[in-house]
């Protein structure tokens, strides 16, 4: 008997260790290279930083290359105004994209939790099926729709809602429009999740104590969806943060979000040691939100007892 | 039990209005009708009963009450005014939901207060009456809780609390008990009837089982395929059922289909039988004698020519622990259910099964039925 318990639960535990190793090759591992990189500084040279570890120097070519490491790129990044910029407005498109979303994205998902239940699989078909085409090609057709002659302007024509047509792509409009679109079943999906799961019963008990419907939906609806509310803002947030196909295809040159800056500071500027730097400190401001997110998880595994 | 009871007020005469009048009310859905031209009044400080097979549309009918649903055809009255087009959340009547539907969100005291708040009630007010409904549920002391702390029984006093707090006209209780185990619903039963007696409230209870509809009900309507079948007493339903559908429907029965001779004489496939009265019906006319198994003797010796008497064989014996159900087979190789109450400790039945025996029963036992 603890014989098979001991037996079980050695196995649980080198299930576990499965994930951390995972996480450990695909994640740590890199990190730690990136990490290291960002401490160096830019060199002419293959590969373009210095110092480099040299493991036939022994124990003291080790001491020399840490002696060498220095937190430049940290000061850099802190002191031009271009990075703080960067990683400023790219929060700044991140909330506005994520409320937007949510605004969208809750109605939509509210109608297919209350539609029929024969609907409801197809409903959640038609919101994955656009993943059945790249996403590259989706943003792609965003800038035929978008210029000036494209469909959007044409649309708006017809229907007298602009006598010229507008600009609306190379703006912060266009980046909104592709990022929702892009992110909308990431909002949708878990918010259909937790509405879907509620009891009918509990609005119809709100009606019968007096609480009419618009006030129901505040009282019970909404307390209740927070989950996937949670769930919902933060599966979009992190990703648009580091967004960078949308912007670069469909924002202006006046826009510049933190992964453009890190592109251009890794291919055109060959600047590895402030790219590894920017992609370090973005970590450290999604983490912020990440652990948020991580301890509501926790609390909602705890009430699910 | 229900005899015991008072008259609900007012109902005797019937000169006043009653608290809810059914005017020829039916609900489709679809081509299916759930509730046909129904017509019924229930009386103020009433425990009503709505009972029947499931699909007989009885929640249907609570549910209009409640304004859930809308009548296809016909008026709903509360009082004396049509509430069909109240919003629910407008009508002075509250339901106990069969899930309990409570606010998984909020806390014991945030569902009960629920109600009072959307009346902008003061917080003291709240607080004072929260209090009255945790004491009158015996919940004092669990107003924090969470509700997934709660037992089954505790939730379903919750339940009960937040359905009365605003003080309804009628309260509406959806299949209450279903969700208890049998223990804690007998005992839940006469807690309800209690409570319903304190408050005077109106109570309409929606039931599958019969035996909780006659424990708590002042009135009992038996509903079928959307209609009324008999609207009586408990003990009425149970001793004069208007059909054979409610015999059979309401408790066990047997059934001996028979023929007018005479004055009190009957003959059927067991031999000339007598009855008491026979009511309306005259010589010759077909008509079906309901035995209670209860009401049945059961005798080794031939029982004495005043009663009603057939021999059979035990063919099969149903233990119960009070009582046993013994089936025996008679003459015309029909069944005939006969319960005695197992009166010796020991646990030692008087027959067994092939056993030669006499059921008897006097001629004022049996319910005759023409249709």
């Amino acid at each position: 008997m603890r014989g098979a318990d001991n037996k079980r639960s050695l196995g649980a535990r080198r299930a576990v260790l499965v994930p951390y190793l995972w996480l450990a090759i695909f994640f740590l591992a890199p990190f730690v290279i990136v990490f290291k990189i960002s401490l160096s500084q830019t060199a002419i040279a293959q590969p373009p930083y210095l110092p480099v570890i040299d493991l036939s120097a022994g124990w003291p070519g080790l001491k020399d290359f840490a002696r060498q490491l220095s937190l430049d790129t940290y000061g850099l990044i802190g002191t031009d105004p271009l990075y703080l910029m960067s990683y400023l407005k790219s929060l700044e498109v991140a909330a506005i994209s994520t409320a937007l979303l949510l605004v969208l994205g809750y109605p939509i998902a509210y109608g297919m939790a209350r539609a029929p239940r024969a609907w409801q699989p197809i409903l959640v078909m038609a919101v994955v099926l656009p993943f059945w085409t790249s996403f590259l090609i989706r943003v792609y057709a965003w800038i035929n729709i978008l210029q000036r002659d494209g469909l959007l302007n044409h649309l708006l024509l017809k229907l007298h809602v602009i006598d010229q047509p507008a600009a609306w792509l190379s703006s912060d409009k266009a980046i909104y429009i592709g990022v929702v679109y892009s992110y909308l079943p990431f909002m949708v999906l878990p918010l259909y999740a937790t509405l879907e799961k509620m009891d009918e019963s509990l609005l119809e008990a709100a009606a019968d104590l007096g609480c009419p419907r618009w006030k129901a939906f505040w009282l019970v609806v909404m307390p209740l969806s927070l989950p996937g509310i949670a769930a919902g803002a933060m599966l979009c947030f992190i990703p648009i943060v580091g967004e960078f196909v949308i912007p670069d295809l469909l924002g202006g040159s006046e826009t510049l979000m933190i992964g453009q800056t890190l592109w251009t500071e890794f291919f055109s500027n060959r600047d590895w040691p402030v790219a590894s730097a920017i992609a370090v400190a973005l970590l450290g401001f999604l983490l912020v939100p990440i652990l948020f997110y991580e301890r509501l998880q926790q609390r909602s595994l705890e009430d699910g007892r | 039990m229900a005899e015991g009871r008072e008259e609900p007020q007012n109902w005797q005469g019937r000169e006043k209005l009653p608290l809810v009048r059914f005017e020829g009310v039916s609900k489709r859905f679809g081509a299916v009708a759930a509730v046909e031209s129904l017509t019924l009044d229930i009386a103020q400080g009433e425990f009503f009963a709505l009972l029947g097979p499931s699909g007989c549309g009885k929640t249907t009918l609570l549910r209009m009450v409640a304004g859930f649903e809308t009548p296809s055809e016909g008026r709903i009255l509360l009082d004396g005014e049509d509430i069909v087009t109240v919003p629910p959340h407008r009508r002075p009547v509250n339901m106990m939901f069969q899930s309990y539907a409570l606010f998984p969100h909020l806390s014991v005291e945030g569902n009960i207060a629920f109600g009072l708040r959307q009346e902008k009630a003061s917080r003291a007010e709240i607080g004072e009456r929260v209090a009255e409904m945790l004491t009158l549920t015996r919940l004092q002391g669990y107003g924090p809780r969470r509700i997934d702390e709660l037992s089954g029984g505790q939730r379903q006093r919750v339940a009960l609390a937040r359905s009365l707090i605003k003080r309804p006209r009628v309260l509406l209780l959806d299949e209450p008990l279903a969700a208890l185990d049998k223990k804690l619903r007998a005992e839940t039963q006469f807690e309800l009837m209690e409570l319903q007696r304190k408050l005077r409230t109106t109570f309409v209870i929606v039931t599958h089982d019969q035996e909780e509809a006659m424990i708590v009900a002042d009135r009992i309507a038996v509903m079928n395929h959307g209609r009324l079948i008999q609207v009586a007493k408990p003990a009425e339903i149970y001793e004069r059922p208007n059909s054979r559908w409610v015999a059979d429907f309401i408790g066990e029965v047997t059934m001996i289909a028979g023929r007018i001779a005479g004055a009190g004489a009957i003959d059927s496939a067991l031999g000339q039988l007598h009855i008491a009265e026979s009511g309306p019906v005259k010589a010759g006319d077909s008509i079906w004698l309901a035995l209670r198994p209860e009401k049945i003797r059961m005798s080794a010796e031939r029982p004495p020519s005043d009663v009603n008497s057939v021999a059979g064989t035990v063919f099969e014996i149903g233990y119960r622990g009070d009582t046993s159900v013994y089936k025996v087979r008679l003459a015309d190789r029909s069944l005939m259910k006969v319960a005695l109450a197992n009166v010796s400790a020991r646990g030692q039945a008087p027959f067994t099964v092939d056993d030669l025996v006499w059921l008897s029963w006097p001629p004022d036992a049996a319910i005759v039925l023409t249709g």
